[in-house]
């Protein structure tokens, strides 16, 4: 902003005159056009994908998509179990990422005292953030799947988990930094012990940054696949039982985009449409949130 | 969308380390915390143990030829890594040769020239972009890209750039669509909502007064960008672009998608090849357990992990000195 206004009141300088002065300003113009035009191209993309999830997805949009499990080619069917299979894989995850994330968070922003443990806590948990999440299934599939014998929900589960309570950690301690020190002290004046002035103090003066970022890490392991592969396998037929392979959204569409049935590709696009829209519509959502209820920007 | 690592830890340190003591509801507040906090190196160091020693096997059977051999055959047993470490890396850079300057044209627009109203809202579409699912872009890329490529692209480099000497090599080939070229694209769009969120946070960071000086002194938002902001956030750039890179190193449902799954090296960017999270994706269900392939593949998990590790450990180490400026 201020950079336009210097330059509005300053254009005798470098707009006037001289071989120089021309060169400058073309390439001056040049840049802002290139810029321009790749952040057109990028949002281009993003349409492109969403009208190809909408125009092809939308087909298979019936009431049948929703209550009936996945079929074999040709015989109808849906995704009721691809959907409740992520919904309770995704939520149990969060469930039991949430706390450990928190703790693990209020640790590293509370307890620096403890030495350089804590900055290597962070350091891990800050590599945990982007390690490949095929990486976390495999671990999962060699220490759950393979001992236990079979695929099972709970494998899932866990791996979604170690994906979620990394960005749960982020959040918590990006966020608590932001309590002003001063609440603190306050609440310490009051005679009050070290754990109610976290819990009731900071944490609820966080609160709502930390609520938005759980409901982002929740839209970000809706949508992996890789990390199911290996550990609930997905299964074509309706079970909530956690100790059974269990089916999901992003793993059925995988199945189903490569298979040569139209009806199953058609399937996939919906799906796709279904989950693209849960995660987007969760990442507007927590984005709103935050600017309404949040202590800070994210 | 990304968070920077925290620059100001320990705030709260002095005022809780007062009272640690006696309280009951502290020291068992303390240990909940503490557990909470070591679980995670305890999960990380199990990832590495698991790889490791689950891909010794193989290191053992292939020895440091596993790592320069190009042969899968999974018949005659023997197997090597350097396909798709070759695929990974190619794809990477294929990723970053499209991504950084996207990203930066992106940051410089958001930051410099886009009308507030305008930029905010197209930042939350850069970050919805991010937060689109990868097996999203798999399909996207596999029933439109795909055969854009294979119908237009290809078609078109081979006649115009096949024939240059010396990168003539890397476009000449059957325009399958898929292919090293198509997968590093697809990352490419995966990876520029990264950087790009990164390179704005940055531009916006940097103290205005050193952007007005230059400004006052007639200079063009270009050159203040040049030669003011550029050399002022280098490093914190640096640490945005390796973030991206750590994430197409690993990226796999994608890629899977794309790549053409294929054992092959050679010059050409259109021919089909696999990247090492690909491999795994396919092969790890056709491999039994306790084979040499199971272990194969493990040990490809592990170099992957020692590639991201490397990445991700650079870029954090350049975004907290690039932050600290």
């Amino acid at each position: 902003m201020s950079a336009q206004k210097v330059q509005a009141g300053a254009p005798d300088g470098w707009q006037r005159g001289g071989a120089q002065a021309v060169r400058r300003r073309i390439v001056e113009r040049l840049v802002n056009v290139l810029c321009a035009i790749a952040t057109v191209v990028v949002l281009f993309l993003l349409f492109s994908i969403l009208w190809t999830l909408v125009t092809r997805g939308a087909a298979g949009l019936s009431l049948a998509t929703f209550l009936h499990s996945t079929a074999a080619p040709g015989s109808g069917g849906g995704l009721a179990n691809a959907i409740v299979g992520s919904c309770e894989q995704t939520l149990l995850a969060a469930l039991l990422g949430t706390p450990v994330g928190m703790l693990t968070g209020i640790y590293l922003s509370e307890f620096s005292h403890d030495g350089k443990i804590v900055s290597f806590v962070r350091f891990v948990s800050d590599m945990m953030l982007s390690v490949p999440s095929i990486l976390v299934g495999l671990f999962v599939y060699l220490v759950v799947v393979e001992p236990a014998g079979h695929f099972s929900g709970i494998a899932g589960t866990l791996a979604l988990a170690i994906l979620f309570i990394p960005i749960v950690v982020r959040t918590t301690e990006d966020m608590l930094h932001l309590v002003p020190r001063a609440m603190r002290e306050a609440a310490y004046a009051l005679g009050a012990p070290g754990w109610r002035v976290i819990v009731s103090i900071c944490l609820r003066a966080a609160r709502g940054g930390i609520m938005t970022g759980i409901l982002l890490a929740l839209a970000r392991i809706s949508g992996e696949t890789a990390p199911l592969l290996f550990t609930s396998l997905g299964n074509l037929n309706w079970s909530t039982n956690l100790n059974a392979p269990m089916a999901s959204l992003p793993v059925t569409i995988y199945q189903y985009a490569g298979s040569a049935y139209d009806d199953w590709v058609q399937m996939a696009w919906t799906g796709a449409l279904l989950i693209t829209v849960a995660v987007l519509a969760t990442n507007i959502f927590a984005r709103w949130w935050l600017s309404r209820n949040g202590t800070a920007s994210s | 969308m990304m968070e920077m690592p925290s620059t100001t830890a320990g705030q709260g340190a002095a005022v809780s380390g007062r009272s640690t003591g006696g309280n009951a509801g502290d020291i068992a507040f303390g240990v909940l915390a503490r557990l909470a906090g070591w679980s995670i190196l305890l999960v990380m160091a199990g990832i590495i143990i698991v790889l490791v020693s689950g891909g010794w096997q193989a290191f053992a059977a292939f020895g440091p030829g596993f790592i320069t051999s190009t042969a899968w055959n999974p018949i005659s047993h023997n197997f090597g890594a350097a396909t798709s470490i070759f695929g990974t890396l190619v794809t990477t850079v294929v990723a970053l040769v499209f991504a950084v300057p996207f990203a930066f044209g992106v940051a410089f627009w958001l930051v410099e020239m886009a009308p507030p109203a305008l930029a905010r809202v197209i930042e939350t579409a850069v970050q919805l972009l991010a937060a689109v699912p990868s097996i999203i872009f798999g399909m996207w890329g596999f029933f439109i890209v795909v055969p854009f490529m294979a119908h237009y692209v290809e078609p078109v480099a081979t006649r115009y750039l096949g024939h240059v000497p010396g990168i003539g090599l890397l476009f000449r080939g059957a325009p399958y669509g898929t292919g090293l070229l198509t997968g590093g694209l697809i990352l490419a769009i995966m990876v520029t909502p990264f950087i790009c969120s990164v390179m704005a946070d940055v531009f916006v960071s940097i103290p205005a007064v050193l952007k007005e000086s230059a400004f006052g002194l007639g200079a063009t938002r270009w050159e203040v960008m040049r030669k003011v902001v550029l050399p002022w956030s280098r490093q914190a750039v640096m640490g945005g672009i390796m973030l991206g890179t750590g994430r197409a190193l690993g990226e796999t449902m994608a890629v899977t998608f794309v790549i053409g799954n294929s054992n092959r090296l050679g010059w050409s960017l259109f021919a089909p090849g696999n990247t090492i999270a690909s491999l795994i994706a396919l092969e790890f269900p056709e491999s039994s357990a306790g084979s040499l392939k199971l272990s194969a593949l493990l040990a490809l998990g592990a170099i992957l992990m020692v590639i991201s590790f490397i990445t991700l450990a650079c870029s954090r180490m350049f975004l907290q000195r690039g932050l600290k400026n």
